[in-house]
């Protein structure tokens, strides 16, 4: 198993090369300098940043300097933000990130997977239509619509949480972004797990052991759940990069300093070195989180374990 | 002592806790983007600037109603000729760490904003300092040829390369703050990490969480600070305006330093007072590119100018009252008096209308043989509403528009690079006066994106920057707006309107020319 982590680790630096590789020149060649703006520099100040910034080499130059940095584990200055290099903002933001992400992660597990198994026990049931109702809107209305309307009856009119911010960390500033975050991914467990429980509810071993008398929620829990999780498994590791890189509009509305943000703002101000950086660490994030969900389907499944 | 007694005690006592607790006041202000830097050298957005100017201070600062006044200097002089200033240092001026504040602070600052190798964006407003530009240029390498000598502690003197009448009011901007010197020098480029960073202001930041907020805290080393009725001040990150104004509703913030346009009705309804639109020294307009046929033509650019309904931008396009512009300064700018406007500024509309399609035909343009224009302008909605409304406006002019969009990046190096027919484009003064607007047209500066170019007014602007009349130079440099103004250089659109929002318990907060208001003039009611 360490073996194949390990050889899977590997393989995945000549892509890490490729894509920082690809980033690097294509962001060079998009018009647009990180210095053009609404007040355009003197000619002279703009030498003085090229010079500063190593801009005013050639490109190949500058590229060399750039992995040469990265391999001694410098993802070098941002024009942006002066006062920290790339990777202190990152591990700035990050805390808030993984945070938000980590318990929006484990919620729309939580709730995706128990209204799952329910849909797929009162199937074509009442309740299966309600709950099939309400997870549709998670899943059709996007966040930047839902947190409004969360913010608007949550935070103005019942005063029950903070519109926005980090404040002390304590709950009441989470539970809005985590809610936001998690809905969609909840409704989509839930899909996976109803359809994947109905599936395996239908097979033979499941007929034997209602057939042994035994109830239908510990056929769930002792039979059915662990086979009918395989697809909510394979579907973890997208989301879970999804909840640790996508949470850029949930950030941007609740105005949370995690790094979701880093990356969109970085591009639109050209600010070369953050988005390098960013790649890089979602990239690293993504392989890490599906190597995670190879282990965890090994674990789940034999056949897996043993080929 | 009987139960009663105790009783009171300990209420009275408690009263008092919690009266101590209400004056303990901090100001939650929604401050959009994320500052670039702590480190006033390295800013260059009026976001930064409000944090900037709270937690330093230049030798000149401003008042309520922003106005220069006496800042770290208690006074100055100024020699006959206008080129040579005298500052005096108040007694007692301290850094945060109870370092005194030197004059030696206040040249090493301006030696390093120049120093081409800081690399300082903002530099180039202080040129107007002797050998500044050289320096910054690497013509000179001694930083000791600047223009400014510390005479000794308490004193100190800037040599202009020319005299400036504006040279005060260019001290309240950022780049003329001091640095404390023997913080920089022993902690070298993390000297403006918290923990570090020592200020001359009225407060001092304790905390800063990149994308969340600026903390800071009253600055007990400042000579003023027994008069400040804030205790501190958080500065919050938040470019998401809807979700500001959330915020602001829901009690979070006492003041937003910008709002939807399309929430002004509401708000004048919903929250009556607190909406503050005001005069704001910016200005709004379009530029032709005078290099390339037809806008070489005069007579093109000033019928393309008469056509547009100014009246109606402000209060229906834009839906904030933005007054329309006829002149290139805004009125109300220092050291100017009334701007020069257009010669057809108070024609009826449909005179205006029939005078444009006038002008295109005799530049041979009309229904057979229309004209034909990109319109550019930067990715934002008001800037699609304000360029549809204008095409449309262009139409019974037979005029054809191709409406061209693109992310503020693209649009300024384009724009600079005079890939542009029709371009959009905006100016907020870095200082208050005509130069800093009238300088945007001048041969050869970056701004200049339409590449208008007249060697009359180039030499008026010469003239009037020499001039130490402020009376002949206000003269000189009208001249020079109508000149503009004739040939139709640019199309002023609309002046700014500076946007806050106000919650009724702050007090103090005084609508000025450059939106610039400072914490120290604010207090909150309980």
């Amino acid at each position: 198993m360490i073996k194949y982590a390990l050889r899977r680790l590997l393989s995945t630096i000549p892509v890490l090369w490729i894509a920082v590789t690809a980033c690097f020149f294509v962001l060079r060649l998009a018009p647009g300098g990180p210095f053009d703006g609404e007040r355009p520099l003197p000619p002279v100040i703009l030498k003085n940043l090229a010079v500063h910034y190593n801009l005013d080499k050639p490109l190949i130059q500058q590229y060399l300097i750039y992995v040469g940095d990265l391999l001694r584990g410098d993802l070098g200055p941002s024009f942006a933000s002066e006062d920290f290099s790339v990777a202190q903002q990152i591990m700035i933001g990050l805390p808030y990130t993984f945070t938000i992400g980590t318990a929006a992660f484990l919620i729309a597990i939580i709730v995706g997977v128990a209204v799952g198994c329910l849909g797929a026990l009162y199937q074509n049931k009442t309740p299966d239509y309600i709950l099939g109702a309400l997870i549709l809107v998670g899943v059709v209305l996007p966040n930047f619509l839902i947190a409004p309307i969360l913010q608007l009856i949550f935070g103005i009119h019942l005063a029950w949480f903070p519109v926005g911010g980090w404040g002390d960390g304590s709950i009441k500033y989470l539970i809005l972004p985590i809610v936001v975050l998690a809905l969609p991914h909840a409704g989509r467990i839930s899909r996976i797990t109803r359809g994947s429980m109905i599936e395996v509810m239908n097979q033979n071993f499941i007929r034997t052991a209602k057939a042994k008398g035994i109830g239908p929620r510990l056929t769930v829990m002792r039979h059915a759940l662990k086979p009918a999780l395989m697809p909510v498994v394979s579907y973890l590791g997208p989301a879970a990069s999804y909840l640790l890189t996508g949470s850029l509009v949930v950030e941007s509305i609740f105005g949370l300093p995690g790094i979701g943000r880093y990356f969109v703002n970085a591009a639109l101000n050209r600010d070369y070195g953050m988005v390098l950086g960013t790649v890089i660490f979602y990239m690293v994030l993504i392989v890490f989180l599906n190597l995670l969900v190879d282990i965890a389907y090994a674990w789940l499944d034999p056949k897996v374990r043993n080929r | 002592m009987n139960q009663f007694t105790k009783k009171f005690l300990a209420s009275a006592m408690f009263g008092t806790l919690l009266a101590f607790s209400a004056h303990a006041a901090t100001l939650n202000i929604h401050n959009g983007g994320d500052p670039q830097s702590l480190d006033p050298q390295k800013l260059s957005g009026d976001w930064e600037n409000r944090i900037a100017g709270d937690i330093f201070e230049g030798l000149v600062t401003e008042d309520a109603k922003d106005n220069p006044v006496p800042g770290q200097a208690e006074s100055w002089t100024i020699s006959p000729d206008g080129k040579v200033y005298t500052f005096k240092l108040r007694d007692g001026i301290k850094w945060s760490d109870g370092q005194p504040v030197t004059a030696g602070d206040f040249v090493f600052a301006f030696q390093r904003l120049v120093d081409p190798k800081n690399a300082a964006e903002y530099a180039y407003l202080q040129f107007t300092i002797k050998n500044a530009e050289k320096i910054n240029k690497g013509e000179i390498t001694d930083l000791n040829q600047l223009g400014v000598k510390a005479i000794d502690d308490k004193t100190l003197e800037i040599t202009l390369e020319n005299a400036t009448p504006y040279f005060i009011n260019a001290l309240m901007h950022y780049t003329a703050y001091p640095l404390p010197k023997h913080v920089v020098e022993a902690k070298g480029q993390d000297w403006v990490k918290i923990g570090n960073i020592v200020t001359n202001g009225p407060y001092k930041p304790t905390e800063w969480v990149p994308g969340s907020h600026v903390t800071t805290v009253k600055n007990d080393q400042w000579y003023g600070a027994k008069d400040l009725k804030i205790d501190g001040a958080k500065f919050f990150v938040l470019e998401d305006q809807e979700a500001a104004l959330k915020r602001y509703r829901a009690g979070e913030f006492d003041i937003m330093t910008d709002f939807p346009t399309d929430q002004y009705e509401w708000m004048k309804k919903n929250l009556p007072g607190q909406a503050h639109v005001a005069p704001f020294l910016a200005s709004y307009y379009y530029v032709l590119n005078a290099q390339k046929p037809p806008f070489n033509d005069k007579r093109v650019r000033q019928a393309l100018s008469m056509a547009v309904n100014r009246e109606v931008i402000g209060p229906q396009i834009l839906g904030t009252q933005e007054p329309p512009a006829y002149s290139w300064v805004p009125p109300g700018t220092a050291n100017y008096g009334e701007p020069a406007y257009v010669s057809w500024k108070d024609l009826p509309y449909k005179d205006k209308v029939e005078e444009a399609k006038k002008l295109l035909k005799e530049a041979g343009f009309g229904p057979d043989h229309p004209l034909k224009a990109q319109l550019r302008y930067n990715t934002n909605d008001n800037h699609k509403r304000v360029a549809v409304a204008i095409a449309s406006m262009w139409k019974p002019l037979g005029v054809q528009v191709e409406l061209y969009n693109a992310e503020t990046k693209v649009h300024y190096d384009e724009m600079q690079r005079g890939q542009v027919e029709i371009g959009r484009a905006g100016w907020i003064a870095d200082y208050n006066d005509p130069d800093n607007f009238l300088n945007l047209l001048t041969t050869g500066v970056a701004m200049n994106y339409g590449r208008w170019s007249n060697p009359d007014y180039d030499k008026l602007i010469k003239e009037g920057n020499a001039e130490t009349d402020i009376g002949k130079r206000a003269e000189i440099f009208k001249k020079a707006e109508q000149l503009a103004l004739d040939d139709s250089a640019a199309i002023p659109l609309y002046y700014y309107v500076s946007k806050n929002v106000v919650s009724p318990k702050v007090e103090g907060f005084v609508d000025n020319i450059q939106d610039i208001h400072r914490t120290r003039w604010l207090s909150m009611k309980e």
